[in-house]
């Protein structure tokens, strides 16, 4: 039994939160689950056919992955096939495809490209590999932002001269403004990040739900987690009273991970950033501060690459704001499949096509 | 995005701590979290421990429904 | 320290000597030790079954194995679940400028002991060197020849719906043993890989029961792409049960950790048999009486419904689609 996993998978427990739900569910009621680990959860485990047909559970632009611009890609392939350079970078962003070549290619081509699971390995290769000059790819949200904050950090101290991180960071406050206050939104409540969450605190919320009135609840991973944050969603919206509500208390508060976020601010601040699909969202980004230079990607390496384009006929866009589904899409499953994604949905194993494709729908 | 999965730190070495997962052992950096002790549960992502699990507010949502039986 | 180096790939004197001081020494067979370009096999059967494999499997040593011991019992496999028994076998070796003779006689002295139990001999062989940086150490290609006895045959025109589908044991443990030994991903387990030659449990099956359709090892993309394999040839549905499967919790808490699904991750001593419903218990029995059989249960059953899908039935009972990965499954933050 795993503790703080197994509990909240519990069969039990989530058939009959799923009972309560259909029983208080009378309205129409869409929530935009707004992260990819709450879309493949979801999936996964059915979720979607466990809320009743009033509820419809549309998913967002949470996913790191799918957001970075083509030509934030074409700029990691121009860094790949420099002499003496390492690319280091999760697993998730090996497929996603830029203009010409994707970092699986690059790799077939013959660049150093290596899967690592923490930036804190790339620090270490870094150290093993003294000749060549090792850049870490550092995608991700507010989770992650500051493991990569703590690798450069870490750099620093051990006087590390022959790694730097490529930040293509993101924050999550802007993308959610975004998206509920597009025009075309029809994005009743959001189903928040647990994680990001847990660094940030729900603090960031508060505007959200004022300003939009749109309800926020903050939830975990695991099946009842969400459907327990479904539940609390679904019952604010029958009363039509939007609120903030935090159910994932375990791991969340209101003010968060201060030690994370001190770590963040010492090394990232906020940029114009260009989400794939999105286009440029205000102070959405963050980029490493002038102190640390010497391990910013884009001031140790000099590289421009042409600007990218979209494939023609691609409503990643509208998928990510939540205003169309993967099946209004014409691409979708045809020219745009895993094999061959097309836009931000379908790249990441966990983007809102790539869910639909693999678990079916 | 996010994908983090609560361990229990077995032991303390400096900076980084050996987490315990169904019998995995890994071991992950402290440089996010303070104070951390033996025997607490810690959320881990990417390498490094994020947020300490709290044992007393894990049961809200478990015994969310008790009531109503 | 001993090394290959390309002299023991020239066929001269010191190629003749390592294939004598390694190579026959331990694979010791009287159709090898004639030592003929060919191996003349007598084989008395109408049919036989001929199989090839090559393995470049890193790390070469692995908790539960090694690179030799998965071409001795992946080749087994290969022809045990087309329901032949195993007798003969090649292999060539593809070795890297550098690599140390010592593990390469510890990786021959593995293969010849899984041979012995696995009942077939190695009768004829290759070896060549390359260059340092042109291989990773040691590639190694089988193929292998196994016979039929009497009996019917078995095949994926077999399959109808209602048929049941079992997994001789739990899912994804080699392939986790392999990953915590990857640089990068480093972690401590007591997983071990579940290499192991299949031939003797399978053959008391398909003597045992009567009903056996067809079976297949789910090495590679794991339980998953093998029954999407199925659906895909058959043009036939499949339906499993999350509840069913089996998997180590250490196995899961692996997969938890580097976001992973069990599902996908190559094993390397399970067969997935498809069998008509009135003996498949009577074939969990006589697989659950044999070591590697222990785990052995029903996971589901072929349908006529959603043909050319794999469908899981969630332990909330909902059903949602397997698919079929794109490549090799990814450890993920997101």
């Amino acid at each position: 039994m795993s503790r703080y996993i197994d509990e909240y998978r519990d069969t039990d427990l989530c058939l009959k939160i799923s009972e309560e739900i259909k029983k208080i569910s009378h309205k129409p009621f869409n929530i935009m689950e707004v992260c990819g680990g709450h879309t493949m959860s979801i999936r996964k485990n059915g979720i979607q056919k466990l809320v009743g047909d009033n509820i419809k559970l549309i998913s967002g632009p949470g996913c790191p992955v799918c957001v970075a611009s083509i030509g934030d890609i074409d700029k990691i392939i121009a860094l790949s096939e420099l002499n003496n350079c390492i690319i280091c970078t999760f697993g998730d962003m090996m497929r996603v495809p830029g203009t010409n070549s994707s970092l699986i290619k690059a790799k077939a081509s013959g660049s150093d490209v290596r899967i690592v699971y923490s930036a804190q390995d790339a620090v270490k290769l870094a150290k093993e590999e003294p000749a060549k000059k090792v850049v870490f790819i550092g995608i991700g949200f507010e989770t992650t932002a500051p493991t990569i904050a703590a690798a450069i950090r870490q750099a620093t101290e051990e006087r590390i001269n022959n790694f730097s991180v490529l930040s293509l960071a993101r924050t999550m406050p802007q993308a959610l403004k975004a998206v509920t206050d597009a025009k075309d939104s029809r994005i009743d409540a959001l189903l928040c990040p647990g994680h990001v969450t847990a660094i940030t605190g729900t603090g960031m919320y508060d505007p959200v739900v004022k300003k939009s009135g749109v309800s926020c609840c903050v939830s975990g991973f695991e099946p009842a987690d969400l459907l327990r944050a479904i539940y609390l969603l679904t019952e604010k919206h029958e009363m039509d009273q939007p609120a903030l509500i935090n159910a994932y208390e375990r791991v969340v508060n209101e003010e968060g991970n201060v030690k994370a976020k001190d770590v963040m601010d010492d090394v990232f601040r906020a940029a114009d950033a260009e989400w794939r699909g999105l286009g440029i969202i205000p102070d959405s980004g963050l980029k490493i501060k002038e102190k640390y230079a010497e391990y910013d990607a884009d001031k140790v390496f000099d590289i421009t690459v042409p600007p990218a384009e979209s494939f023609s006929g691609c409503i990643c866009g509208d998928i990510l704001r939540g205003a169309k589904d993967p099946a209004d899409c014409g691409l979708f499953g045809r020219e745009c499949t895993p094999e061959a994604p097309k836009g931000a949905c379908m790249v990441s194993s966990e983007g809102t096509c790539a869910a639909w494709y693999q678990y079916g729908e | 995005m996010c994908w983090s999965v609560p361990g229990k730190i077995t032991e303390i070495k400096g900076k980084i701590a050996t987490i315990e997962l169904s019998g995995i052992k890994k071991d992950v950096a402290l440089d996010l979290i303070s104070e951390p002790e033996v025997g607490e549960y810690v959320l881990v992502h990417a390498g490094y421990a994020l947020q300490k699990v709290s044992e007393e507010k894990a049961k809200f949502t478990i015994d969310f429904f008790k009531g109503n039986k | 320290m001993s090394i290959i180096t390309l002299e023991h790939g020239s066929g001269g004197k010191i190629s003749h000597k390592l294939v004598q001081d390694i190579f026959f020494k331990h694979f010791k067979n009287d159709i090898l030790d004639r030592a003929d370009d060919s191996a003349v096999l007598d084989i008395s059967s109408e049919k036989i079954a001929f199989t090839t494999d090559t393995f470049v499997v890193k790390p070469i040593f692995f908790p539960g194995g090694d690179i030799g011991k998965i071409a001795v019992c992946g080749t087994v496999n290969d022809l045990a679940v087309a329901g032949a028994r195993p007798k003969y076998m090649s292999c060539g070796f593809i070795l890297e400028e550098g690599f140390p003779e010592k593990d390469l006689e510890k990786i021959v002295i593995s293969m010849s002991e899984w041979a012995k139990k696995a009942g077939v001999s190695i009768v004829t062989g290759d070896t060549k060197v390359v260059a340092r940086g042109e291989a990773d150490k040691i590639f190694i290609n089988t193929s292998g020849v196994g016979v039929f006895g009497s009996g019917d045959r078995i095949g994926i025109d077999q399959i109808e719906p209602g048929d049941k589908i079992i997994i001789t044991g739990t899912v994804g443990d080699h392939g986790v043993a392999v990953l915590g030994e990857r640089k990068g991903l480093e972690f401590e387990s007591e997983i071990y890989s579940d290499c192991a030659p299949l031939n003797d449990m399978l053959d008391q099956v398909m003597c045992g029961a009567n009903g056996v359709k067809f079976m297949r090892d789910p090495t590679r993309g794991g339980l998953a792409t093998t029954l999407n394999e199925i659906t895909d040839s058959s043009n036939l549905g499949i339906i499993i049960e999350e509840k069913n499967v089996p998997i180590k919790e250490a196995v899961k808490g692996a997969c938890e950790l580097l976001g992973l699904d069990p599902l996908y991750i190559a094993n390397e001593g399970k067969a997935v048999l498809i069998t008509a419903p009135e003996c498949a218990d009577k074939v969990i029995d006589i697989l659950k009486k044999n070591e590697y059989g222990k785990d052995a249960c029903i996971i589901g059953e072929v349908t006529e419904e959603n043909p050319r899908k794999v469908c899981l039935k969630t332990r909330y009972g909902v059903t949602r689609i397997v698919g079929m990965l794109t490549g090799e499954q990814l450890p993920r933050i997101c």
